[in-house]
């Protein structure tokens, strides 16, 4: 009997037991195997430990128990007095030493091709903020920013309505943005942060690395089966630690091939718009998606702010500050805000800013162009 | 008895280590029941996908006080009231050997704790959590952010002062105060695991101090030792931190050790088996506890060769910790064993911490590692080990000396059935959190997809009911302190040690003369 057929078995008889009538695929038991080579290398790894860790339990567990049931004084148990062994001391010092180095060969094995990430056919860095993913694909000039999908963010509010959990796609494993990687292919990740500590972590693939400021990590995978694959900040990174998913798409060649060129059409196209006049409903309506993306998060979907987050609702900056001075602190940032201005397109920036001015009562009837949002930064 | 003041100064101005012990346990039983309802408000939130009780800044500051104020304020608390209590009553000395530091180190602690919880209550609005919210191991550059970060650093130099005049104490008790004959191999095991506790909590706690301080002047003073842009590191300070953590986690563990060598050979009438090795391997577990601290950060990047040595080194704790096991089964064995109350708690936490063990040795292994870390995994961890670990020892511990301090056997039927619905609970509690762990979910979230709800929600229904069952221990220990069966100086049948020859409950002074061990 395999040892993943045990585990369902075990799985069986444990949601029996507990929940009756909930579907057992609910029901995760045990580490995924993954679709790369060193995930399943991974998955039987920690297969070997479990084992030699439940064995070595029961055996335990069985000598006490026998002990437990026949050493009592109720049964008439006298105690014997022996109180010390140097034979039985080495020996049982000896056989876990010998456990241990049978563990500890196929580690470093693993260990060793997790390592190197050499040879690599796709290179792409990851960037951490607060609290997105940026990538950069950096053989082709391509970068963008990934944020939780927008039915997630409405559904993961405090006191949303319940349903909109069930109606979300993959509540909180949804992005905006994926990436998406070739299949069979090693794609490497050089890993790092713009503010504080996040780590990338796709369960499917075995990489988590931490994302930190200052450094940059490699990883690296290459998946063998076309899919999605879903994963998580795994490093807390503050308020919206939680709420910072990972979705990886893994495609055909060609299909990556014609991805990646929609991809720069995209941002051609979005390059354009930083020449562009736009009229206020247009500006109204684009800010508001921007702002949903990457403001509402610490301002409030209301722009009524939070905690150390201040209202933009009827807030100097957005009322009868510059808008200069608004467009500037957008751009660069301010104390724990990250700065925009490498996220948000000169388009978006002046979208947003004409948004934040008009919006929930603000009424500045401001209409702030691109052009002014460039000559901002 | 007569000269000494009585009422709230009999307290405040106390120098006996009695009364002083007293004070430890009680405040750490006070800071239970805060860090507990801190983890009553997380499980609740995690109760059901979606958020439906606190915003994620207020989940975030739950997670981080409960670690703070559990570790802080009720784990090393209790074990120091042990210290106080029993230390003296078990080597034969009438009272701790510095006992005005000793009046210190406690009365600081309310002070620390209340400037720890303070920021929470402080900026009007509370449910946007004003307190630290960034983790028990304060992970700069997150911590950096938090505007209040001066009441938090202040607070762990409070807490790391009254620490070091702890372990000043104990140290100088346990070398210079023994009775006579009483030679360091014969002291019993629970004095020899807070000696080496003590040299741990002195070697580390100023490395804490150290973290703080750089974090302090980074965050007022424009240092950067942990910044990045100022050409710092962040991974310094995780460095920092693990080499005080990791001892850390040995200080909380020791003593516990010490509290089941003590009631194991009591209830199975046979003397600890391999005293000296267990020793050693005490020993050997504080050595390894200061070079094994990378194992808490195998993703930060670290070479090969580093994460390689640091997994030999770690895994090779498994020895002595499995020797422990066994020396513990085998003074079971061929016993004539008893199960009251001290008894029960003790193999729960025989057969528990072992659990705790074995994941501990799982999480050591750096390729698999990769896919615990960071995870509910690692929860499920650390709680089998501190929980059913650490605590489990202190409540068998209280039950073992409840009657010599009080004079007064407690309630038999009602504390049996505190542990049976304690050990059941705590199991709901913490065994899915090996599965969610394992199915990918990430620690610290206030909010999960939807494949996790099922575990999620059996979790905290487990929660719940270890969290109230707990308020039956409180009960417990008021009747018994009020009054209850009165037991011989013996209490427990054949019970072996110098703390069971004076009178129950033990006089305001004992051991005015020395006794003579043999």
């Amino acid at each position: 009997m395999s040892a993943s057929h045990i585990t369902k078995k075990l799985a069986m008889l444990l949601g029996l037991l507990l929940v009756p009538g909930i579907a057992l695929a609910d029901y995760a038991l045990n580490m995924t195997q993954g679709v790369t080579a060193i995930s399943k290398d991974i998955y039987d790894l920690h297969q070997l430990v479990m084992w030699i860790c439940t064995i070595a339990g029961i055996l335990v567990f069985a000598v006490m128990i026998y002990s437990i049931i026949n050493h009592r004084k109720s049964k008439g148990a006298v105690a014997a007095q022996f109180h010390e062994s140097a034979t039985v001391e080495v020996i049982w010092t000896v056989i876990p030493l010998i456990v241990l180095v049978a563990i500890a060969v196929p580690a470093t094995k693993t260990l060793l091709e997790i390592e190197d990430s050499s040879k690599s056919d796709v290179t792409i860095q990851v960037t951490g903020w607060q609290w997105k993913w940026q990538y950069e694909y950096r053989d082709q000039d391509l970068s963008f920013f990934s944020n939780l999908s927008e039915d997630s963010n409405e559904a993961r509010q405090l006191g949303a309505d319940p349903s909109l959990l069930t109606k979300a796609n993959e509540y909180l494993l949804d992005v905006d943005n994926p990436i998406v990687v070739p299949v069979n292919k090693k794609v490497r990740l050089l890993i790092t942060s713009n503010d504080v500590l996040h780590a990338w972590w796709v369960p499917e693939f075995a990489v988590k690395r931490d994302a930190i400021p200052g450094y940059i990590n490699e990883s690296h995978f290459t998946a063998e089966k076309t899919g999605t694959y879903r994963g998580q900040c795994a490093e807390l990174c503050g308020k919206d630690h939680g709420f910072m998913p990972i979705v990886v798409k893994v495609v055909e060649e060609a299909e990556y091939t014609a991805w990646i060129k929609e991809q720069k059409a995209a941002i051609a196209a979005a390059a354009g718009d930083s020449n562009k006049t736009f009229t206020q409903a247009e500006l109204m309506k684009r800010g508001e998606g921007v702002y949903k993306a990457s403001c509402a998060a610490c301002h409030g979907a209301e722009g009524q702010g939070g905690g150390p987050f201040p209202a933009l609702k009827g807030s100097k900056v957005a009322t009868t500050g510059s808008i200069e001075e608004h467009l500037k602190l957008i751009i660069a940032g301010k104390g724990i805000m990250p700065p925009f201005g490498p996220q948000l397109s000169d388009a978006d920036v002046a979208a947003v800013t004409t948004f934040e001015r008009n919006a929930w009562g603000n009424n500045t009837g401001d209409t702030v162009q691109p052009a002014a949002a460039k000559a901002a930064r | 008895m007569s000269d000494h003041p009585t009422g709230i100064k009999r307290w405040l101005f106390t120098t006996n280590h009695k009364d002083i012990g007293t004070m430890y346990l009680w405040f750490a039983f006070t800071m239970l029941f805060i860090g507990g309802a801190m983890a009553m408000v997380i499980r609740a939130e995690l109760f059901e996908p979606g958020m439906q009780v606190v915003n994620p800044n207020f989940f975030n500051m739950m997670t981080t006080l409960h670690g703070l104020i559990m570790v802080f304020g009720a784990i090393m608390p209790a074990m120091v009231g042990f210290a106080n209590w029993q230390v003296p009553l078990m080597i034969g000395a009438p009272d701790m050997a510095l006992p005005r530091m000793n009046n210190w180190s406690f009365w600081i602690l309310p002070f620390a704790g209340t400037m720890l919880l303070a920021p929470m209550f402080m900026g009007g609005d509370f449910m946007a959590g004003q307190g630290p919210a960034f983790g028990w191991t304060f992970y700069e550059p997150l911590s950096g952010q938090y505007d209040k970060l001066a009441f938090f650093i202040f607070a762990v130099h409070l807490l790391g002062f009254s620490s070091i005049m702890g372990s000043i104490n104990i140290i100088a008790t346990i070398l210079n105060m023994r009775a006579p004959g009483m030679t360091l191999m014969k002291m019993p095991l629970f004095v020899w695991t807070w000696l080496i506790t003590a040299f741990l909590l002195i070697a580390v706690m100023p490395v804490l101090a150290g973290a703080v301080t750089m974090m302090l002047t980074d965050k007022y003073f424009g240092t950067s030792f942990f910044d990045a842009a100022g050409g710092g590191d962040p991974v310094l300070f995780q460095h920092v931190f693990w080499f005080f953590g990791h001892p850390e986690v040995y200080i909380m563990i020791l003593p516990a050790f010490g509290i089941v060598s003590q009631i194991i050979p009591t209830f199975a009438r046979k003397p600890l088996f391999g005293y000296a090795s267990m020793v050693y391997a005490t020993a050997a577990i504080a050595f390894l506890s200061f070079i094994v601290w990378a194992h808490h950060m195998f993703t930060v990047g670290m070479p090969a060769a580093g994460e390689l040595y640091f997994m030999y080194a770690t895994v090779m704790i498994a020895v002595p910790t499995a020797v422990k096991v066994f020396n513990w089964t085998a003074t079971m064995w061929k016993g004539s064993m008893t199960f009251e109350v001290p008894m029960l708690w003790a193999i729960a936490f025989v057969f528990l911490f072992t659990i705790g063990g074995f994941t501990g040795l799982m999480l050591g292994v750096v390729p698999v590692d990769f896919q615990y870390h960071d995870t509910y995994f690692v929860v499920a961890h650390f709680h089998y080990v501190l929980v059913t670990g650490a605590l489990f020892a202190i409540i068998g511990g209280v039950y073992y000396w409840l009657p010599k301090w009080t004079g007064n056997m407690f309630d038999i039927k009602l504390s049996k059935f505190h542990f049976w619905i304690s050990t059941i609970s705590v199991n709901v509690l913490f065994f899915p959190q090996h599965f969610l762990g394992l199915a990918g979910m990430p620690r610290r979230i206030p909010d999960y997809a939807l494949q996790f709800a099922e575990f999620n929600q059996i979790s905290s229904i487990g929660a719940f009911v270890f969290g109230v069952s707990q308020l039956l221990f409180l009960y417990i220990i008021i009747k018994c302190i009020k009054g209850g069966e009165k037991v011989s100086s013996e209490v427990w049948e054949d019970a072996k040690g110098l703390e069971w020859e004076v009178p129950s409950p033990a006089p305001y002074h004992t051991f005015a003369t020395p006794p003579e061990v043999k």
